[in-house]
């Protein structure tokens, strides 16, 4: 698992209080995380604090998996 | 109206967590009164509050984990933190859970706070002062919110039915309570669970309120004479955090469900002093009509009651205007009631004393103990009635009458009474 990986996991384990095994890329935050609305844009904000990039709100959006999010963050600090 | 009574109790202060063990320190004459922890006070002239006492339920201590997940701590402020172990507490002791939709439809919640998230609200204006505004948490908003305890509270147990919050100052926990009541009685709720809740034990609280020069300031050295109601070197009220919540029950439902009740809520009274912000008006004679409304709505007299739960803050001017409105409507019957401030021992709870102070006063009437004014040294003012000082007394209680008043001019009066 790539640096980014470890870290993304690790907020959201943080975050949203589940267990590292359900933290797989395929997990979607809402559906299979417990995350409401409000828990999603509090995750975005911990990733833009954590890797200090800076994640548009329709970037955000598209966001709903741990991998969308990895994805995402890998390809900004590649930029 | 129909009738209704208490079966379950919750509560958090600085004497504990726990119904038994806080009543049984109060009784026993404890303070919940030290020196103010977790932030810097330096810059303020009050040094002591009442805070709650860290330790796991089992030892009567506060541990947050026992009681809100991880994930959910953050979306709440302390206030709501303190709430949610009162109001399970009182949920547990009423040993009612809902069965059915119609049980959650008809069960609601009106739990108050005097300010709210202050903490919370003075951490994001740091940030929004740093430049920060974007990284505002998505819960501020909903974590400072006062009526937010009622929200988790009926979230957390799925009570469907009226969700209000009180928000009158010092009054708050009355308000709630009476008005749930009255909600019971109406019939727009069978089961309300009512209080208040604080956390304004942080900077900001105490920098305010020592701004109002409300809170003592002669007593840093040895806090736990600081809150000192009636007696001659009082200089302001000790600042405490903590919540109580009652769970209330139309009569017959309780009946029905063969539940142990603790009291009926027999009377209820309200006013307005219409004379300042922050000072009682002359003789407190709000405060007087306020107890006059409760005895009507009762239908009792004065030497009906046995035990009073004062308002009594401990500050110069508000101490000695209750007892002078008390006497001027208990007449001769102010020689047979005892009435005490809890506040010296565990300080001001503002929006949460008045529900801490009900659970206490349920308690008088359940053990027939007047639990003690600490502190009282010397009266600044001789009186007929008996203000417990120091020590508990055992009397016979069987209605039992507490006020709380608040900035604003608000007074609200309530009376328990024996079941059965």
């Amino acid at each position: 698992m790539s640096e980014v990986a470890e870290k993304v996991k690790k907020i959201v384990v943080e975050h949203l209080g589940v267990d590292e095994a359900k933290v797989t890329p395929e997990a979607s935050f809402i559906d299979d995380l417990g995350a409401d609305s409000l828990d999603t844009v509090e995750l975005v904000m911990a990733f833009e604090e954590a890797f200090g990039v800076e994640i548009p709100e329709d970037a955000a959006e598209k966001i709903t998996t741990v991998k969308d999010a990895v994805d995402y963050i890998e390809k900004q600090k590649a930029e | 109206m129909r009738r209704v009574v208490v079966t379950g109790m919750g509560i958090a202060c600085p004497l504990g967590v726990g119904v038994e063990h806080v009543w049984k320190r109060l009784v026993a004459g404890n303070s919940g009164i030290g020196p103010i922890a977790g932030f810097d006070v330096t810059d303020l002239t009050c040094k002591v509050a009442g805070q709650l006492p860290a330790g796991t339920r089992a030892d009567g201590g506060f541990d947050l984990a026992e009681w809100v997940p991880t994930k959910d701590q953050r979306k709440m402020d302390r206030f709501i933190h303190l709430g949610m172990v009162a109001a399970t507490e009182a949920m547990e002791d009423s040993g009612w859970t809902p069965a059915t939709e119609e049980d959650r439809t008809a069960a609601g919640v009106m739990i108050g706070s005097g300010i709210g998230g202050l903490q919370t609200i003075y951490e994001a204006s740091v940030m929004v002062h740093e430049g920060k505004a974007r990284r505002l948490s998505p819960f501020f908003i909903p974590s400072a919110l006062v009526n937010l305890v009622s929200g988790h509270v009926s979230i957390r147990f799925g009570l469907k039915g009226p969700n209000h919050s009180a928000v009158t100052a010092c009054a708050t926990g009355v308000h709630a309570i009476g008005d749930a009541a009255r909600l019971i009685g109406f019939g727009d709720a069978d089961i309300m669970l009512a209080g208040g809740a604080e956390a304004a034990v942080c900077t900001l609280g105490i920098a305010g309120f020592c701004a109002s020069r409300a809170l003592s300031t002669g007593f840093n050295d040895r806090p736990q004479a600081a809150s000192r109601p009636w007696d001659k070197d009082r200089d302001g009220f000790v600042m405490g955090e903590g919540a109580g919540v009652l769970f209330l029950e139309e009569y017959e439902h309780a009946k029905r469900r063969g539940a142990k009740i603790h009291a009926e809520i027999v009377g209820y009274g309200m006013s307005g002093d219409a004379n300042h912000i922050t000072a009682p008006a002359d003789h407190h004679e709000g405060a007087f009509r306020a107890m006059k409304a409760a005895l009507k709505s009762a239908g009792i007299s004065p030497s009906d009651i046995q035990y009073i739960n004062a308002h009594g803050t401990s500050t110069p001017l508000g101490d000695d205007l209750e007892l002078e409105a008390v006497e001027n409507l208990f007449g001769d019957a102010a020689k047979t009631v005892a009435m005490s401030s809890t506040k010296s021992a565990i300080g001001h709870l503002l929006g949460a004393a008045g529900a801490v102070e009900a659970v206490f006063s349920i308690l008088a009437i359940r053990d027939d103990v007047a639990p003690p004014t600490l502190n009282l040294d010397e009266p600044s003012r001789a009186s007929a009635i008996d203000r417990v000082a120091h020590t508990a007394q055992r009397r016979k209680i069987d209605i039992a009458l507490s006020n709380s008043f608040g900035f604003g001019g608000t007074n609200a009066s309530i009376l328990f009474r024996k079941p059965g």
